[in-house]
């Protein structure tokens, strides 16, 4: 291993972010390096480019005040590395994983590079435990399984950190009362300082702070760090899934931003830029923090996670919605109509979905007719605001019997199934699906099988 | 290449990379080993096995190759001519598969092993051509993945590559050697569509590419392949399938290259005289990295900064697929079903516009199907298959001489839907002539009971051309008397209440593969009737005597 080198007077120019300097040492690509000047704090940076005279810094940090002269640059022979070791939890880091909370660092036990390996698909076990997060639509229509990357798609305004909160508290296999060890790492990126707060908050008063890593990258730091923010907390959260054998829940906050980021960056590379500016290669950027969810055949520990973005413009087309949607394992869309009518979690199930819900229910994981509970739900709502938009053309007098039940059955299973005011078991949540598809015609529930029905519904009610 | 400058893809993580490191030169291009250490295995986009990795996380640069070996029985004998692409030896288990002579050697054979075990990378027999050349035979041999393997002739469209769903064979069938794209936004089911095709396809062997796609994807194929069975043949479906995985977070270089390597591959085993189904998930991901390569090489940018080669690297990898008689005289096939991801599902972005200039059928997928759970969510108005005509002849050879005019009805009555429902939100459905009704009502049982087929179910993942037929002759049946009904005078709200209408529109679930002689009665003159009630003339009665279980 190379030894650390300090180049003195080697910056050449400055521009924005960039630092470029003679190559007066071997130094790799992508290496980290540290900026010195005057007495502050060192600025990280990395090798960005390289040529046989030159190369291009790019500092993670703010670049300003720095001068041409007195510029020092410490080059180290490696990428940029976060050392993790036991007691990682319970602890406050900011984005490049420096504590904040007043404490020493952590004891470095391995130091592992923040872009992570590719796992191998080949050594990957299928996702299959399901996890029990007390909400209805998540549980019962949208199942989240341990090694899962499931997105909440939102939008300014609406609850979706108070849910996360919520997920957080409570996801838990069936059948254990947290005997298991498990970890939840919080990563902000771009967030206010009160969603942090408010994220601390409940974790503590749930008693779950113990068992929680959070990486802070604040609003009014540079936008640079928040590439590097989820990039720390997954490399934590796969030493404590993989090394230590916990079951980690990783909730990136606000991936919004980090594309924003992402972009900024980008322009200032002078890069080509893709569909609305954003560069063209977002999607493999997306993929190296999303793909690093999952199980390793062999291994104990899991890495969920769950990535909360806020859709611009509530579009669900634009490309950080699109890219996040194709890459990740379903996704959870929050809906503003349904929290203005005071439904909470306003949950809009039908664009919302789980990828890897068959593999984690049905028979032997849950209920044997809970697949078919699900698509029926499915079914007759996606026919239920068919029917609503009819009503609403040609009034509610003017359709059809059947269809004014299913009229009826969207509003039922709105009020009633997707609100709730507590967490619900899974056995509860079924049994409000199955209530609520009490009163619908059953000839009409082609997604069920008579013994089905006859287990659940009994005999039809005629209205 | 420019002067005495070269620029250099690497396939891999640059990090650590400096000035003044080596470069050596292969001297050939970018090529992979061809051989029978292929099946059932799992490989990188450069072919490289990633099964035996020591390490879950993969380390740039690691690859070293291991030794295979495999028992062997030959097909010559020293002292016979060998042709190009002629098969020498045959491996024994688990399956037969046979070795070829390297598309550029023939000759005579002049030295040869014992039959039985040996190495993969051992010479096996020794060809002397006319020019006294020697060519020097192993398993394997290396072909450069962006040249296509040479064939004596392309062969015509003759039968349909079966898939086991109903709407894709019933109404937008694929050739054996044909070309088809599944465009879709996210979560319309472009996957679990790839993968039931992959399961259930009556082709011999699967090439699956999983191009800048999910990690979990290829773990959930890893862990059903090998427990599911080949209906054909009875063998895992693992025996039968190759894995090319390299997932969205994989080098982007190595993706361009993954889906060269994966018809390179499929073409190998088409000249072993199989017919190959290669399913490349997704070609939007390979188009976005050879937009990514692109740009970096500075090259000027086209449609949505795509480079402007894009559209002829997409016809040359489609004009890849086809039926053919390889060099050795066997026929063989490879059919290519490439998944599209549009941006925000909008059809119009250059991947899908270009494709579809190159494809014989065209499978779109539907977001609002998808949104109620309506699988496979094909839209059927929107899709498009060119070969019906040709494959008209094998269903008529297959039993089904009404084929072409049942799929007719079909869409027809489909597209009457889509025009009967627009008419229905402005009047109101009952407002509708009684004719028009029952069209209404029928569409929706073709929809629900024949195009709706759940890839969980286990009776209907898979449904055989011959309960197709069954069923669709069911369905039209029921339209024929429901029409005739309403002729008499019955009102079509009586025909809509009749409880057989349920098992109808569950005929896939409730009838499995194996009720086939029950499925066939229901559409018998005599089991479904239309016929007076006792009240008077007014009301007709449909009957269903088969009662569902």
């Amino acid at each position: 291993m190379q030894a650390d080198l300090l180049l003195e007077n080697a910056v050449t120019r400055i521009e924005g972010p960039l630092l470029f300097a003679r190559r007066e040492a071997r130094v790799g690509l992508n290496s980290a390096v540290e900026v010195l000047a005057g007495t502050g704090p060192p600025r990280l940076g990395r090798v960005a480019a390289l040529d046989e005279s030159s190369m291009v810094i790019e500092v993670l940090e703010s670049t300003s005040g720095l001068a041409l002269l007195g510029t020092r640059i410490r080059l180290h022979p490696e990428p940029l590395l976060f050392g993790v070791g036991p007691h990682l939890l319970g602890r406050v880091f900011d984005s490049v994983g420096r504590p904040l909370d007043g404490g020493p660092p952590v004891a470095a036990r391995s130091r592992r590079r923040i872009e992570g390996l590719a796992i191998n698909p080949a050594w990957r076990a299928l996702p299959r435990d399901f996890i029990e997060t007390g909400i209805a639509t998540i549980d019962v229509m949208n199942s989240l399984v341990r090694g899962q990357k499931l997105p909440l798609f939102s939008a300014g305004g609406l609850p979706h950190d108070r849910l996360a909160a919520e997920i957080a508290q409570r996801a838990r296999l069936r059948g254990t009362q947290g005997e298991e060890s498990f970890a939840v790492v919080f990563a902000g990126i771009g967030v206010p300082h009160d969603t942090a707060e408010q994220f601390r908050l409940a974790m503590e008063s749930s008693g779950a702070l113990g068992h929680t890593a959070m990486f802070l990258n604040l609003a009014d730091e540079p936008g640079m760090q928040r590439l590097l923010a989820p990039r720390y907390a997954l490399t934590a959260a796969e030493y404590l899934a993989f090394e230590e054998g916990r079951h980690v829940l990783v909730i990136l906050t606000d991936m919004t931003n980090y594309c924003e980021a992402l972009r900024e960056v980008s322009a200032s590379h002078g890069e080509i830029p893709g569909r609305k500016g954003y560069p063209g290669y977002m999607y493999s950027d997306l993929a190296s923090l999303y793909e690093r969810a999952g199980c390793i055949r062999g291994r104990p520990g899991t890495l969920t996670q769950l990535p909360i973005l806020t859709m611009p413009g509530d579009d669900i087309g634009h490309p950080i919605p699109d890219l996040t949607g194709y890459i990740t394992e379903g996704q959870i869309v929050l809906d503003r109509e349904l929290d203005r009518r005071g439904i909470y979690p306003p949950v809009r199930v039908l664009p919302s979905l789980s990828r890897l819900m068959d593999a984690g229910i049905g028979e032997g994981f849950t209920d044997p007719d809970h697949p078919a509970l699900a698509h029926q739900l499915f079914a007759a709502y996606a026919r239920a605001l068919r029917v609503r938009v009819l009503a609403s053309v040609m009034g509610e007098q003017g359709l059809p019997e059947s269809d004014r039940r299913f009229l009826a059955f969207g509003e039922r299973f709105e009020r009633q199934f997707v609100h709730q005011a507590n967490a619900r078991t899974l056995e509860e949540s079924l049994e409000t699906g199955w209530a609520a598809l009490q009163g619908l015609p059953h000839g009409e529930l082609t997604r069920l099988s008579n013994a089905q029905i006859g287990r659940h519904l009994g005999a039809e009610v005629h209205a | 290449m420019r002067g005495d400058e070269l620029v250099a893809q690497v396939y891999e993580d640059t990090t650590g990379l400096e000035p003044g490191v080596t470069v050596v030169g292969l001297e050939r291009p970018l090529s992979v080993t061809l051989g029978p250490n292929l099946l059932g295995g799992i490989f990188d986009g450069l072919l490289r096995p990633l099964s035996r990795a020591a390490d879950f996380q993969i380390q740039p640069g690691a690859a070293e190759r291991s030794v295979a070996r495999h028992r062997l029985e030959f097909a010559v004998r020293n002292g016979d001519t060998l042709s190009a692409g002629a098969v020498f030896a045959r491996t024994v288990a688990p399956r037969q598969q046979s070795l070829l002579v390297p598309p550029w050697a023939s000759g005579r054979v002049e030295a040869l092993v014992e039959p039985g075990e040996h190495r993969d990378d051992e010479t096996l027999l020794v060809l002397v051509d006319d020019t006294g050349r020697r060519h020097e035979l192993t398993m394997q041999h290396d072909w450069p993945v962006r040249r296509s393997r040479p064939v004596r002739e392309r062969l015509g469209v003759n039968a349909p590559m079966i898939t086991g769903q109903r709407i894709l064979d019933t109404l937008f069938p694929v050739a054996r050697g044909g070309r088809a794209a599944i465009p879709g936004g996210f979560g319309t089911g472009k996957t679990v569509l790839q993968e039931a095709l992959a399961k259930w396809c009556d082709a011999d062997m699967i090439v699956y590419v999983g191009c800048g796609e999910r990690g979990n994807e290829m773990a959930e194929v890893l862990d059903e392949f090998p427990r599911l069975e080949d209906p054909r043949t009875g063998r895992p479906l693992a025996e039968r399938t190759v894995i090319i995985a390299n997932t969205s977070n994989m080098p982007v270089a190595a993706r361009e290259a993954s889906i060269y390597t994966a018809i390179t591959v499929a073409e190998y085993f088409r000249d072993q005289g199989l017919n190959v189904a290669l399913m490349a998930d997704s070609t939007s991901r390979w188009a976005e990295a050879l937009r990514e390569v692109s740009g970096r090489l500075g090259e000027l940018p086209g449609e949505a900064g795509y480079p402007a080669y894009l559209s002829s690297r997409l016809a040359e990898f489609y004009e890849r697929a086809a039926r053919v008689t390889s060099l050795a005289g066997t026929e063989g096939s490879v059919t290519i079903i490439g998944a599209i991801s549009p941006p925000s599902g909008d059809f119009s972005e250059p991947v899908t516009l270009h494709t579809k200039r190159y494809v014989r059928c065209f499978w779109a997928l539907d977001r609002q199907r998808a949104q109620a759970r309506f699988y496979p969510a094909i839209h059927p108005l929107q899709s498009y298959g060119s070969d019906v005509q040709e494959l008209a002849d094998w269903w008529m050879r297959s039993g089904n001489p009404d084929w072409l005019v049942q799929r007719q009805r079909v869409l027809e009555l489909l597209e009457a839907q889509a025009h009967l429902e627009r008419m229905a939100r402005i009047v109101g459905r009952d407002a509708l002539p009684a004719q028009q009704q029952v069209r209404l009502l029928c569409a929706d049982l073709v929809n629900e009971g024949f195009l709706r087929q759940s890839s969980f179910s286990k009776s209907d993942r898979f449904c055989s051309p011959a309960r197709q037929v069954a069923m669709l002759a069911v369905l039209l049946h029921f339209a024929d008397r429901a029409d005739a009904a309403v002729a008499a005078g019955v009102p079509p709200a009586r025909l809509a209440a009749m409880p057989m209408l349920r098992q109808l529109q569950r005929l896939g679930e409730e009838f499995s593969e194996d009720d086939l002689l029950r499925l066939r009665q229901l559409a018998a003159p005599d089991r479904l009737r239309v016929r007076p009630a006792a009240n008077g003339g007014q009301s007709c009665r449909l009957t269903c005597c088969s009662r569902m279980r």
